[in-house]
């Protein structure tokens, strides 16, 4: 009986919807437009709630009110803010370079718009099922650092140039770990487009590589600057970072690429660890959603909890704990793969969790920043 | 006819750019042209099909070399002033045109071989087999890895204050 439902439930979950055409609902530009609007309008929604669920859920967990006077339960704060920033002023500093300075928060908000282009609502739905898809996406999310360059450049004031400097030694330390954790999604997949990934799933990668789901948490989370690791706007130190010369529709593009980058990585982990947009019952694209969600709310869960930290823990962070424990990820997964070709047996999940323990553990011993004294 | 006018929209932007690179004085826009013009180079890859190439040049050039680049930008002092020209100008100039003009004339002059076969589809699995497959180009590639740091570990040791 209970066999039975094991069974049951396996068939359930494997049994995949039928895909879209590729060029659904029919021809090339109909496909380009509708999934365009769809992008647009996905990430523009998804940014306004994502702004609602951080200041509610956030004064919910540090026991205040938050934002609740507009709408009901303060749910249209977000566009009363919208429509304020938009009313406001555009100040640009005397000594800006000024061209650098319009450009730059265009820069810092195209590609995360870019990027939605390879992620799957459901199976087959994407404006393109590119074959190196998460290299596109890896790719693509590196450019909108220049966004942030040019912004801390172009200001001519200190505070802003100090946060793009904090921004380059975070990314260029990042990005290693963050890529060595997708390569063993990859490898488990083995394929490089989102959508195949997805359909490899049959057990949640999150299961599999526990490990890797663990750095490429953190190592994102560092990549789009949110706390604890949102050193370059750091208020006690650096004013506002990066835009704090910004103001206007200027600044309300740097919100925005931030909460979509906040997005994009939630939409990357809900893909590439969680399955994506398979799940009972409901329709996939919900289950998308829903995910996606559910990743937010623990990254605003962690901004809540954790204190921010400094530069040098930071680079600890990345260069003796992230880049490691990425590198045994890799090798074990390699030798895994390896040895079952076909998919990763269900025997696999305790397996990989008790390592993901230990190493974890092990290194937070030999990991503890000078036993507490204040140095590296 | 779509293809041509890509390629000549970022053929265009590309050259343009390149020049405003060499054109202008303050450095830290000249290193901004510099990533469009890795851009419309990642561009041109698209067009000729090959996708995993375009996806690496925006990776490694605008994501990782040009970052690098602003990096020392920043760190550079009395960057303001731009890039003064001095006493070598016109050797610099004349040295550059009749590099210009060997490139360009053996340009010209190969004989291109135009492929009729079909671009790959998947292109990945092609490059992994001849950089994984038997003699495949891995161990080129690991050489060049250990040369690069041995590169960056000399330079460490070279700039390490004692």
């Amino acid at each position: 009986m209970i066999a039975n439902f094991g069974l049951d439930l396996e068939r359930y979950w494997s049994a995949l919807p039928p895909e879209l055409p590729p060029d659904w609902p029919g021809g090339f530009w109909w496909h380009w437009l509708v999934f365009t609007i769809i992008i647009i309008a996905f990430v523009l929604g998804l940014v306004m709630g994502f702004i609602w669920l951080e200041r509610r859920g956030m004064a919910r967990m540090q026991a205040r009110l938050g934002p609740n006077r507009v709408g009901p339960l303060g749910l249209l704060q977000p566009v009363a803010d919208a429509i304020k920033v938009l009313l406001k002023e555009d100040i640009v500093p005397d000594k800006a370079d000024k061209i650098v300075h319009w450009l730059a928060p265009v820069v810092a908000f195209a590609p995360v718009l870019m990027i939605f282009a390879v992620i799957p609502f459901q199976n087959g739905a994407l404006l393109a099922d590119l074959n190196i898809g998460i290299l596109y996406v890896v790719a693509i999310s590196s450019v909108s650092t220049l966004g942030i360059f040019m912004a801390g450049w172009a200001s001519s004031n200190k505070y802003s140039l100090l946060a793009a400097m904090r921004d380059v030694a975070a990314v260029v330390s990042y990005e290693i770990p963050v890529v060595l954790a997708l390569v063993g999604v990859v490898l488990l997949a083995g394929s490089l487009s989102l959508n195949e990934i997805v359909k490899a799933q049959q057990i949640p990668f999150i299961l599999l590589q526990p490990l890797g789901f663990l750095l490429f948490f953190i190592g994102g989370s560092a990549e789009i600057n949110r706390s604890p690791f949102d050193l370059l706007e750091a208020d006690s130190e650096l004013v506002a970072g990066f835009h704090t010369e910004f103001s206007g529709m200027k600044f309300a593009m740097f919100y925005l690429a931030e909460y979509a980058e906040a997005l994009f990585l939630s939409a990357i982990i809900a893909t590439l660890f969680l399955a994506g947009w398979r799940g009972p019952l409901l329709p996939p694209w919900l289950w998308f959603l829903i995910k996606i969600i559910g990743v937010f709310f623990v990254i605003i869960w962690i901004r809540t909890t954790v204190p921010r930290v400094r530069i040098d823990q930071l680079m600890a962070l990345a260069w003796k704990f992230l880049f490691p424990l990425a590198l045994i990820n890799l090798i074990i997964t390699a030798i895994q793969v390896l040895a079952w070709p076909e998919a990763l047996p269900w025997a696999m999940i305790p397996v990989n969790i008790a390592i993901m323990a230990t190493l974890v553990l092990l290194w937070s011993k030999l990991f503890k920043l000078g036993w507490g004294r204040v140095e590296v | 006819m779509g293809l041509d006018i890509a390629f000549w929209i970022l053929a265009v932007v590309g050259v343009a750019a390149a020049l405003t690179v060499v054109l202008l004085r303050g450095v830290f826009r000249a290193a901004l042209s510099l990533v469009l013009c890795f851009l419309t180079v990642a561009g041109i890859y698209i067009t000729l099909s090959a996708d995993f190439l375009a996806a690496v040049q925006v990776l490694i050039y605008v994501g990782g070399i040009s970052v690098l680049i602003i990096l020392a930008i920043m760190l550079t002092r009395d960057v303001q002033q731009g890039s003064p020209s001095n006493k070598l100008r016109v050797p610099a100039f004349i040295v550059a045109s009749i590099f210009f003009g060997v490139v360009a004339f053996a340009l010209v002059n190969t004989p291109w071989p135009l492929a009729t076969a079909p671009p790959l589809e998947p292109t990945t699995a092609a490059l992994a087999t001849r950089l994984l497959g038997t003699g495949g180009f891995i161990l080129p590639v690991e050489i060049a890895a250990t040369l690069l740091l041995a590169a960056i570990v000399g330079a460490i040791v070279l700039v390490r204050e004692r």
